[in-house]
């Protein structure tokens, strides 16, 4: 009875985690999405008819045996990707974002107290830093965090044995709720592999390794068109990364099994967008024979594997680390491109970012504007892919903690915020857009959680 | 509770502007909306339903019908609630919203008339209302419920019966049929809900272009 019970509260806590806030304005989101979303049919569907390649082709038995013999190491496999191009980029997402408008409002030309001069034009409501204060209230200069107080001038006595030792505490405990709260001041590195399973109720049962098996036949029995776009994408990204390239199998081992999980495709109730559909050849219209595609709904764009590469480091076992890239991306990652009202929508950390970035450094705000160089154009890649990819690895990690303990994804636009503010002395000698982009074009040497601490509590306004 | 649509009629907004409406430069922040009920009794209000379109408060004013000769009189049954937290923003300037009986500062049991009060005090909207009004009042009582004689009016225990030769103990009988009842309860609930999820239809997964619609 009592493991019933538990089950019973687990899904019930994982449902009202996804639900909580899910806003969805009519108008203004299905409009624009729904543009966008032929955009990508049409793209793809034209790099089936160009390239003459099945959307989806059962794979021969040789075929089928020879990809379970290299399952391991599909890195090694070199195929011609070159024809291939990702179905869309972080900026054609960026020009959507940018054209949508809300019909019921003043956009007129005489500005007003409320004329967005950024490149979003959409009136949401964001916190302004008092409000992120409150919020991030774990982030303050009187807290102890990791990342900043367990540097080596530090001495461990004073904050970090501590703080592990209660970390130790929470997992004996399994108390997923205290994770939660621990978390927000990040968590030990032999400990993060745990801390997170246990935030997200992730836990590997027989049942959940048998599902990951189930999906690994479904991908040696079907080639999907998607496939090809994976490839290219970890070539294209991971592969060429000087912390990711080590693990490049582990992600064709769990992106590949993502396209065909149909699990997947529940988030779609709270999110606005819809998966794209298709019918079995000769079968068109009958909506028995009507299937998703790819079988998960999601289409991979261009860095889509940058999200996985990080859990590399933290799960070794291929179905444990699936389990958690899925609970990742339903929960957090698929806020990231597509459009919603939703606080933690791409569209409101854009505003978030440049309503920050306005109001707290207007003379650097005013001047990258003028020379043509809109902020949200160089930080926008950044937050969609929630800096993976563009920060060390270790500073990662302890910014993911972050949005795990705070289950928002508002530190990413705060965080680009405070990059701005730290290199707002070179910016503001710049003279153009690609000037711009190269004073910001490294970020591997920061230190995320100072340059956070500061922006929000330690700058004066 | 089972509630009923009472018909309505909804005439069309006015909107509360000091000065000439067409020369001044603003756009009206204030809007009525009378709703009367013409080929209705006065009825008792249970709900009121609408999809909110950028209104940022509302105001509910009720005429309610008096057996007695005095002049009927407006009184105001909800004041300034708020349907937008702020007012420049998008959160809530689309929700559907619900009115209950319980939430309003009058008695509302005999409504001849009502009148919806909008105001969005904001200059950034082009225009606001509220559609798809619906009223309602209390829908028919569901039929009590009658219990079987014997549930509500238990027997007395009876005696228990005489202890026949050669039969085990019905104590000690019952307690292990019990045991086996909770031991295939818990065979069944630990029967796993995870779905295996197939993609295809009967194995094939032979696909047409994606489609537009």
């Amino acid at each position: 009875m009592l493991q019933e019970e538990s089950d019973l509260s687990l899904t019930i806590a994982q449902i009202v985690q996804k639900l909580k806030g899910s806003n969805l304005y009519a108008q203004l989101e299905r409009q624009a999405w729904g543009s966008w979303e032929k955009r990508i049919l049409k793209s793809l569907n034209s790099m089936c008819t160009e390239l003459s390649i099945p959307l989806a082709r059962k794979r021969p038995v040789g075929e089928q045996k020879e990809l379970l013999n290299k399952w391991n190491e599909m890195g090694t496999d070199e195929p011609d990707l070159s024809l291939f191009r990702p179905v869309y980029a972080p900026k054609d997402f960026l020009e959507v974002l940018i054209n949508l408008r809300n019909p019921n409002y003043e956009n007129g030309d005489s500005l007003s107290f409320r004329t967005h001069l950024g490149l979003i034009q959409v009136p949401l409501k964001v916190k302004d830093i008092p409000e992120l204060k409150e919020f991030f209230v774990e982030l303050g200069l009187t807290t102890g965090q990791l990342g900043i107080d367990d540097s080596t001038q530090v001495p461990p006595e004073l904050f970090e044995n501590e703080h592990v030792r209660i970390g130790q505490k929470v997992l004996v405990e399994q108390d997923s709720a205290a994770a939660q709260q621990y978390i927000r001041q990040g968590s030990p590195t032999a400990l993060r592999a745990e801390l997170w399973a246990l935030i997200l109720n992730i836990s590997s049962q027989p049942e959940d390794i048998l599902y990951y098996e189930q999906l690994k036949t479904n991908v040696i029995q079907h080639d999907l068109l998607v496939d090809s776009l994976i490839y290219k994408d970890v070539k294209l990204t991971a592969s060429n990364d000087d912390y990711y390239f080590v693990f490049e199998d582990y992600l064709y081992q769990v992106l590949l099994c993502f396209s065909r999980d149909t699990s997947v495709l529940a988030h779609f109730a709270y999110n606005s967008a819809s998966p794209p559909k298709s019918y079995i050849r000769g079968k068109l219209g009958m909506e028995e024979y009507a299937v998703f595609y790819p079988p998960n709904g999601v289409i991979p764009f261009h860095g889509f594997s940058m999200y996985v590469a990080p859990l590399c480091f933290l799960y070794h076992e291929p179905s444990r680390l699936y389990q958690m890239f899925r609970e990742m991306y339903v929960r957090f990652f698929f806020r990231l491109h597509s459009i919603s009202s939703h606080p933690s929508g791409i569209v409101s950390l854009c505003l978030l970012f440049e309503t920050l970035l306005q109001t707290y450094l207007p003379q650097l705000f005013y001047h990258l504007r003028e020379i043509g160089a809109q902020p949200l154009r160089i930080s926008f890649k950044w937050m969609v892919r929630a800096f993976s990819g563009y920060l060390a690895t270790d500073q990662l990690l302890l910014l993911w903690d972050r949005i795990l303990g705070y289950n928002s994804l508002e530190i990413l636009p705060v965080l680009a915020a405070a990059v701005f503010a730290f290199r707002a002395v070179n910016l503001m000698e710049v003279t153009s857009l690609a000037a711009a982009e190269a004073v910001l074009a490294d970020l591997s040497t920061l230190k995320v959680m100072p340059l956070l601490q500061i922006f929000l509590f330690a700058t004066v306004t | 509770m089972s509630r009923v649509l009472v018909p309505c009629h909804v005439k069309g907004t006015v909107a509360l502007q000091v000065g000439d409406v067409r020369t001044s430069q603003g756009r009206p922040g204030v809007l009525v909306i009378d709703v009367t009920f013409p080929s209705v009794a006065p009825f008792e209000l249970q709900e009121i339903t609408f999809k909110n379109y950028y209104t940022a408060f509302l105001s509910i004013r009720v005429r309610q019908y008096t057996s007695m000769h005095t002049p009927v009189k407006w009184v105001t049954c909800l004041r300034d609630y708020c349907l937008m937290p702020d007012p420049h923003s998008e959160e809530g300037a689309q929700e559907y919203v619900s009115l209950f009986k319980h939430q309003m500062l009058c008695d509302m049991s005999r409504v001849l008339e009502l009148r919806l009060i909008l105001r969005q005090p904001s200059p950034l909207w082009l225009s606001f209302t509220v559609e798809e009004l619906q009223i309602y009042q209390q829908g028919p009582k569901s039929p009590s419920m009658t219990f079987p004689k014997w549930l509500s009016h238990p027997v007395p225990c009876e005696q228990p019966a005489p202890h026949l030769e050669g039969l085990p103990n019905p104590s000690s009988v019952s307690s292990e049929v019990q045991q086996m009842w909770a031991l295939t309860e818990m065979v069944r609930a630990s029967h796993t809900s995870t779905k295996i999820g197939r993609f295809d239809v009967d194995g094939c997964y032979d696909l047409n272009l994606l489609s537009y619609t």
